[in-house]
């Protein structure tokens, strides 16, 4: 059952080193302040799963909070390149950093294995890529097999569960008892909390009662292992009927993500300096 | 690439364009209204918003974030702006956008960008150089691409030309486009046709009947063939005549540039 905490409190117990966890929002929702608080609680050895590892990622891996990361599309959404992530995978700095890629559909398809309590999912995908080839015979731990179809014999692809530890997601709200409500462009997030072993939701706001709302995705409480307040918890993404996406922050994070010394700069001044949920 | 060029050489209309405005423009027109479109960010975004503000206005946008019918009034930055979610028919979630809708095959249109792409289509947009593990530039990745290229009915890829962007051989094959040629596709499974158009800030590019090669068929004003062999780096095909394709109307142009302003006005001012 869902307990109300603070953010620390939340990233506390539930993110331990070397866990394997996936911080999701597509766009939209993304859990801006709990990745700021795993930098701040110096985490380590993180696989950090997503789907679009976007600015949240990119601080995480500069930071040196990851080993690893899973995900299918590292770039800065109508601006350019990640720069913390390609220095890692380039030239290993802060450390080095595994990576396992999937196209979107093989990334959700794995989430909904998860959710579904299945060891792998099926899809229609991957075929003649380079991302095929780099999970035949000759590799270890694949995560992406040719499958046939038992009733037609058709060849599919098969994509492995993802079952992360801790899911991390941000919601428009919750009420007293830790039941959470999201609207928007909903993603993955549902099916991240439901695959995961823990899972913390930062919310805008904490209600007495959650109005019902068309086409609102719902957790009860009795899936999710903590709520946080945060407003604002998703800047410089954004929470539909809270706030908008902060266009210009992901414009400007280009020039501070370029060079080591800004982003430690960055580091230091945006969140060491900054208590729990104000970044 | 962003040169002047006169797109009224009498002078009589004083209209000036960018290559990069004809690219979009161009791709726009590729586009009949009542059209299903699946849009990539960037580029492809521009040029499908164009052609809902101009000649298709019944044109459905889809992008990856699961937002359907979308129809924003300025250009998003990204595939998941709150504008896309407010003005989209249907707001679906990112397992549902890959698996019911895109998967079946019921999308008409899939417009894809690039960082590398070959003579056959294939596009590249995961690493650059070096090897896989240790790579020179490592890019963003596959995202929704290679399901995009596999299961669309069709697709059209909008990229600058450049010796850099057109290789004879892309580094890393992140979305199939005819493979090695004819057959590929049918071997593979894909259940889309393919790319039917490479569109670029030099002219349209289509497959050959015959051996599926992408060959030049439409030059924008002032491109020579030459020009456009100077810049690939494969021996490029080039159709017997091809066409000169019209320059922007005055229409198209206010509208891409009215997209673009008010995109960056609501950056400046969220």
């Amino acid at each position: 059952m869902a307990q109300i905490v603070s953010l620390a409190e939340a990233v506390e117990r539930a993110i331990h080193d070397g866990d394997a966890v996936a911080m999701e929002g597509f766009t939209h929702l993304i859990p801006f302040a709990a990745g700021h608080e795993v930098i701040r609680q110096r985490r380590r050895d993180l696989t950090l799963i997503r789907m679009t590892p976007d600015l949240i990622y990119d601080q995480l891996i500069g930071a040196g909070c990851a080993r690893k990361l899973i995900f299918s599309w590292g770039g800065n959404p109508g601006v350019g390149s990640l720069h913390r992530f390609r220095d890692a995978v380039e030239h290993g700095w802060p450390a080095a950093l595994e990576i396992e890629e999937h196209s979107h559909a093989g990334m959700a398809n794995r989430y909904v294995a998860g959710a579904s309590g299945l060891p792998f999912a099926v899809l229609r995908g991957y075929n003649g890529t380079g991302l095929e080839t780099l999970n035949d015979d000759r590799h270890e731990a694949p995560t992406i097999r040719p499958i046939t179809c038992p009733f037609t014999g058709e060849t599919l692809t098969a994509v492995a569960a993802i079952r992360p530890d801790v899911a991390v997601i941000h919601a428009q709200r919750a009420d007293r008892a830790g039941n959470v409500q999201l609207w928007g462009i909903a993603g993955v997030q549902k099916e991240a909390v439901l695959a995961s072993q823990r899972s913390i939701v930062t919310v805008e706001e904490v209600v007495d009662d959650l109005e019902p709302r068309p086409g609102a995705v719902v957790l009860p409480a009795w899936t999710v292992s903590y709520v946080a307040l945060v407003p604002g918890g998703a800047h410089p993404s954004y929470a539909l009927g809270y706030s908008a996406r902060d266009n210009d922050y992901y414009v400007a994070w280009d020039a501070i993500a370029r060079d080591r010394d800004a982003f430690t700069r960055w580091l230091d001044e945006s969140v060491y300096a900054v208590p729990a949920g104000q970044s | 690439m962003t040169s002047q060029v006169s797109a009224d050489p009498a002078g009589v209309n004083d209209l000036t364009y960018t290559a990069d405005e004809m690219m979009t423009v161009t791709a726009a027109r590729t586009l009949r209204d009542g059209m299903t479109c699946f849009v990539g960010i960037g580029l492809p975004s521009a040029a499908a918003n164009l052609a809902r503000a101009t000649h298709a206005p019944g044109l459905v946008l889809i992008y990856e974030s699961g937002t359907i019918g979308a129809k924003p009034a300025e250009l998003p930055l990204s595939i998941g702006d709150g504008v896309l979610a407010e003005t989209a028919d249907a707001v679906v979630s990112v397992p549902e956008i890959f698996n019911y809708w895109l998967q079946p095959g019921r999308i008409d249109v899939g417009f894809l960008g690039a960082a590398q792409i070959d003579k056959f289509g294939n596009i590249n947009t995961t690493v650059i150089g070096g090897n896989y593990s240790h790579p020179s530039v490592r890019l963003p990745g596959a995202g929704g691409a290679p399901e995009i290229a596999a299961s669309c009915r069709e697709v059209i890829v909008v990229v600058r030309q450049t010796v850099r962007s057109f290789v004879d051989q892309v580094d890393f094959v992140t979305s199939v486009g005819y493979g090695s040629g004819p057959g590929d596709r049918e071997r593979l499974g894909l259940t889309g046709a393919g790319p039917k158009k490479i569109i670029t800030d030099l002219g349209v590019l289509e497959p050959d009947p015959d051996t599926l090669e992408f060959t030049v068929t439409g030059l924008f004003p002032g491109v020579s063939a030459a020009a456009a062999k100077e810049r690939t780096g494969w021996d490029l095909a080039v159709a017997a005549e091809p066409e000169v394709l019209a320059g922007p109307s005055p229409a198209e142009l206010d509208a891409l540039r009215s997209l673009q302003t008010r995109g960056s006005r609501q950056r400046s001012h969220p």
